[in-house]
């Protein structure tokens, strides 16, 4: 199943993208952010954004899940321009002790998606049950956000995103805040769900290697203002493994192309 | 239990002094005749009644006046558009001491518990607004973003997501607009209103029974540190678990 979803970005017959940005500029507060972005990306497509500090990797995010408008230039979403926040678009934010509700338990918080979706009261805690267990908190239900670890945390917040059942997931540098362990595990805990899901992803971090790991195409951006510098494909086989892929010559290969394209691109 | 130590030597020492020294007074009395005037008053039910007129009086003002505070506090700490437009008439307003409006509002309403309320509900309505909107422009950001994400209307979002938030802080504005709902009502009825525990007071003493006097002062007391005490309470049952969540990282 693994291998089926990969080959979108093959040579030959395009599948029309589910997004595009077309010549699209931002500016905020007068500010140049980002300037004359151009890209697609296909239905199921796995996509990370890299890129220093500055270069408006989350300000592209922010612009695909209608938080922001773009000053120039259109993002579409299946076809459409994106006008404002869509109920098939979930967010993933970085800072998760801020984005779940304290006042609410693990089950209450991933309830929130549910009760924006309409879905009635009666159903709520039969949706909520699977949805847990798919994110391992199946026996934290009860807790409240301040009694779980980070990495807790934001399975709690991965848990209200698949709630929404999106087709778009948009993931701001999710685990740049948590140890190495659990950063790995919640990396391969996402591909897991987003393949059994075929979910399209965009994924913004500064970890190279973790872009490399996650996406078939990594999308390095220059800063002052942002734009896209270059497009990396990633040509590893799923399903990834931590120790295998991270070793494999092709990830090296990539691994040291991006780190020297960064390096250039700060300089 | 130390607290109560002072107390107790200073009634003692008033005690001793009026019977050592014999009091005949208009203006002062013994605290055991005040005890007896209490507990005249409780059995034969008045201090009850004056009990129930002003914290009737004081808890209808607090209602009226916190409410449109809370309304008010929502649309300008959701809104700094609105705050901006409201800065100077708030600005204006705010420093009239609620007193103040007695001659006003005893034109508009007469004596009575409207007058009263009127003057309760100005009182409660700036700490609610000043604290509330604070509170409320103070909710996480982020929060704010995920009601947006997930599409909530802005009923919705208000109700699931910003007053819930701002719940704790809000808790504050309405204890401290209470200790001043009762300052208020028992101040407009020892200026004019005859109603309640002040005017019972006022009346106590124009009639020269100081012990009655002392013995509403003491009670009024006693009932401000009870709904200060019942609130203490409530605010810690609701909102111990939320401030322990607060306290995580």
């Amino acid at each position: 199943m693994s291998a089926a979803v990969i080959p979108l970005q093959k040579a030959g017959g395009k599948p029309e993208p589910l997004i595009a940005f077309r010549r699209v500029d931002l500016d905020l507060g007068g500010r140049p952010i980002l300037r004359g972005i151009d890209l697609e990306i296909a239905r199921g497509e796995f996509v990370c954004v890299v890129g220093p500090s500055g270069c408006g990797k989350t300000t592209l995010l922010r612009l695909l899940g209608g938080l922001l408008a773009p000053t120039g230039g259109e993002v579409s979403y299946a076809g459409g321009p994106v006008a404002g926040p869509s109920a098939n678009v979930a967010i993933v934010f970085q800072d998760y002790g801020k984005a779940l509700l304290p006042w609410r338990n693990v089950a209450g918080n991933v309830s929130l998606a549910l009760e924006a979706a309409g879905v009635p009261r009666g159903e709520r805690e039969a949706r909520i049950a699977p949805l847990l267990r798919k994110v391992g908190l199946d026996a934290h239900a009860e807790r409240f956000p301040g009694q779980l670890s980070g990495g807790m945390q934001q399975r709690v917040q991965i848990a209200r995103c698949l709630a929404q059942e999106p087709t778009l997931l948009l993931m701001d540098e999710p685990f740049g805040a948590l140890d190495a362990m659990t950063r790995q595990a919640l990396q391969d805990e996402v591909l897991r769900i987003v393949q059994a899901s075929r979910m399209t992803v965009l994924f913004v971090t500064h970890d190279l290697e973790e872009a490399i790991y996650l996406g078939d195409r990594v999308i390095a951006l220059r800063p002052h203002p942002g734009r896209v510098a270059a497009t990396f494909e990633v040509d590893l086989a799923r399903p990834r493994e931590q120790l295998a892929t991270r070793e494999a010559p092709q990830f090296l290969r990539l691994r040291r192309a991006l780190y020297d394209f960064i390096e250039s691109a700060e300089r | 239990m130390k607290g109560l130590v002072l107390p107790i030597l200073l009634v003692a020492l008033a005690e001793g002094a009026a019977r050592t020294f014999g009091i005949a007074s208009d203006s002062l009395a013994a605290p055991s005749d005040i005890a007896a005037a209490l507990a005249e008053a409780l059995a034969d039910g008045r201090l009850l009644l004056w009990s129930a007129q002003t914290v009737a009086s004081a808890l209808a003002g607090l209602a009226i006046g916190g409410g449109l505070g809370l309304v008010l506090g929502l649309l300008v700490g959701l809104s700094p558009a609105t705050g901006r437009v409201l800065h100077l008439p708030i600005e204006f307003l705010r420093p009239i001491p609620s007193v103040a409006l007695l001659p006003v509002a005893l034109l508009g309403f007469g004596f009575g518990y409207r007058l009263e309320i009127a003057i309760v509900a100005f009182a409660c309505f700036w700490p609610v607004l000043i604290i509330g909107s604070a509170a409320i422009s103070g909710v996480e950001r982020r929060l704010l973003e995920v009601g947006r994400v997930l599409r909530f209307g802005p009923l919705a979002r208000i109700r699931k997501i910003v007053l819930p938030a701002a719940l704790p802080r809000l808790f504050v504005a309405f204890r401290l607009a209470a200790g001043v709902s009762l300052i208020v009502a028992v101040t407009v009825e020892i200026a004019l209103n005859p109603l309640g525990l002040g005017y019972a007071m006022m009346y106590a003493q124009e009639t020269l029974r100081p012990a009655l006097m002392f013995a509403v002062l003491v009670w009024v007391g006693l009932v401000g540190w009870a709904i200060n005490a019942l609130l203490l309470t409530a605010q810690r049952r609701l909102f111990g678990p939320a401030a322990l969540v607060n306290a995580g990282p």
